[in-house]
Parts: structure tokens; sequence; C-alpha cells
């Protein structure tokens, strides 16, 4: 018998949704995963050259150097208004935004709680990382009780600070939103159902049925004074306790599609 | 022989030494000697018994898209791109 004939096939590279500059992010940030999975949603959606994203004020305000698509630039807090105009002018095109804690709970409340309420029909990734990243590991609004930052060199007490913001749980209780999902990025198989999650809002956009939302739990390596295998450690064991992983609104829209992929 | 390997590319990875806490057969090491342009030590493949499998775990949690994976696949089972 004729021995066998294998040929080596490429099974994994760096999505052409991204560009080939390195990114500047710190050594085992997850933000570099959640822009890998956004790029590769959008590669196999082929719809590279009909998305518009929008970068926040944080860490991840070179988004648009990276990601090989059309790209604006927010003011702090206001990439869901921006986005809402771009997607209210260009009602053909993907609009996403991409924004962190400090800038979506925080500042950008009101934008997102009011983009949310008009049932803009727009994606937002929400990355959640308990911290402010860029500005050098300050408390935001999504810190956890005890949790120690450099603006709260004791852990934050609930009694001065308050308590943590749930965007999703808040974002699932208007009538505007869609899919609001929370997902986490501290290991494989879940960073393969955030992929999942991004995939879908997408499609819900494309579909016109209104907001949605992922959150995305990440880490932050430098500021939480972890390695980045520790830190994904830490998501997994305080993280999603504050913050459970699941679908807190699903259009009953969805439901119907996903039945009808099933097919 | 191994059924798969995996190229790191150098200019992108940071050494945050994510791919070798996942690696399902433990063959991704730093390579001490040398460093990145960033000055990071970078991830090599070390499979001297060729284990290897190709599975792309170390692809998946890479946050800087640095690790390309190929994979031995028998010539009847090759896929043409279909886009």
């Amino acid at each position: 018998m004729a021995e066998k004939e294998w040929i080596e096939t490429l099974i994994y590279t760096k999505s052409g949704s991204l560009t080939e500059l390195g990114t500047h992010y710190c050594p085992g940030c997850t933000h570099g995963i959640s822009h890998r999975l956004i790029a590769e949603v959008i590669d196999e959606m082929g719809i590279r050259e009909d998305t518009i994203g929008i970068a926040p004020v944080g860490c991840a305000v070179f988004a648009y150097d990276y990601f090989n698509m059309d790209f604006a630039e927010a003011a702090h807090g206001r990439a869901p208004a921006m986005a809402t105009g771009l997607k209210r002018v260009n009602p053909d095109k993907i609009v996403f935004t991409y924004q962190g804690d400090g800038d979506l709970a925080s500042i950008g409340a009101a934008e997102i709680m009011h983009a949310a309420g008009r049932g803009e029909n727009i994606t937002v990734i929400f990355i959640n990382n308990a911290i402010y990243g860029m500005t050098g590991g300050q408390m935001a609004p999504t810190t956890l009780p005890g949790q120690r930052t450099t603006s709260t060199p004791l852990g934050r007490d609930i009694e001065v600070h308050g308590f943590p913001l749930r965007m999703c749980e808040i974002l699932s209780q208007l009538d505007g939103s869609a899919y609001v999902v929370r997902r986490s990025l501290h290991n494989v198989a879940n960073i393969r159902r955030a992929k999942k999650a991004i995939r879908q809002a997408f499609e819900v956009q494309r579909q016109g049925l209104g907001f949605s939302m992922v959150e995305l739990l990440s880490s932050c390596p430098t500021n939480w004074g972890m390695s980045a295998d520790e830190a994904l450690t830490w998501i997994e064991e305080h993280m999603v306790e504050a913050y459970p992983l699941g679908d807190y609104k699903v259009s009953p829209s969805i439901a119907v599609t996903k039945k009808d992929e099933g097919r | 022989m191994a059924k798969g390997r995996i190229v790191v590319d150098e200019t992108l990875c940071k050494g945050c030494e994510l791919c070798t806490s996942v690696c399902p057969k433990d063959l991704i090491r730093m390579a001490m000697d040398r460093l990145t342009p960033k000055g990071y030590h970078p991830a090599m493949l070390v499979d001297p018994d060729g284990e290897c499998t190709g599975c792309a775990i170390c692809a998946v949690i890479c946050p800087d898209s640095a690790i390309t994976v190929y994979r031995l696949v028998p010539a009847e089972k090759v896929r043409t791109p279909t886009a």
C-alpha cells in the first residue's frame, strides 16, 4: 500500500482584520485577545469593508492603529453617542464601540444608558478589568470590594467608595437592549465562548434588532501586580464570582435564529 | 514526525508566558538566550519527540497573535479554501 500523503496546512494565523503593527499593551493583557476575537469575527462574517469601529479613551485608545478597517476616536465615554450618529447616517454599516470600564461605566455611564434605552442598533464590546489601566491603576466603578488599587491602597471600602456597578444587569433592564451578555477571557474555553457571543452581537446588529453588548472580564496584570497567568486565575477566582457570566438579555428573535442555524 | 508545529513571530511576542501555561503537551518554553526587539524573551516550541499536534490552543490564548500554527493533514482531507 502506498504511503499516505500528508500536506502541511495552515491552521491559524494572525487575522487579516488586524494590522501588522504590534500592540502597545502590556505582556499578557487580554485586550489583545479581545481585539483578535473581534477581528476574527469580522473576517468570518466578511464585513471588514462595511464595519466602522469606535475607539475609546483608555488603554485601547490606539485601537484604530491595530484594526485594519475604518475607525473613529471618541471623546472619553462618548463612544456610544458617536456610534449612534455613525449608525444613523450609515444604517447599512456595522458600527461597534470598544470601551473599557472607566470609559463605559464611569464617565460614559449616561451615554451607554441612553444609547441602550433608545435601542440604538449598535454593538458595544465592554472590557471589564476592574481597574483604570491607562492612568496607573486607580479604582474604577467596577473595582471589587476589598480590591487594592493605587487610589484605594487599603482595598475598596464599600462604606466610603460604594459598590461596584454591574453594567450587564443594569442594561439588560432597558427595553431597547436586544442582546446583553457577559463572558470572560480567563481560559481557552471561555475565550471561545466569548468569540461566539461577539459573533451573535454582530448578527443582532445586522438584523437590526437593537442594542447589543458583550461584556468581557479581562485582566490587568501590570496594575493588579501579578504575572499574566496569575491574573487570569484571579479573574476566575474573584471576578467571575462578583460578575456572574451568562446571558442577561437575549432578544426572542435571536432564539429563533439560533434554532434556524442548527438546521 | 510531529503532526503540527508553531511559528512564533518574535517581533510580536511579548513573553507573557500564557502559551506555556496552556499547552496540553507542555512543549513551549521561553528562549532565555535571546531577546526580541521589544526586549522580551520570546516563546519557542521545544518538541524533540514530535509531540505537537497543532491543536492551536496556544494561538487561541496568545494576546498578540504572535503564533502561527501548521498541522499535517492527510492529502484527501485537505479542504480548498472557500472564502
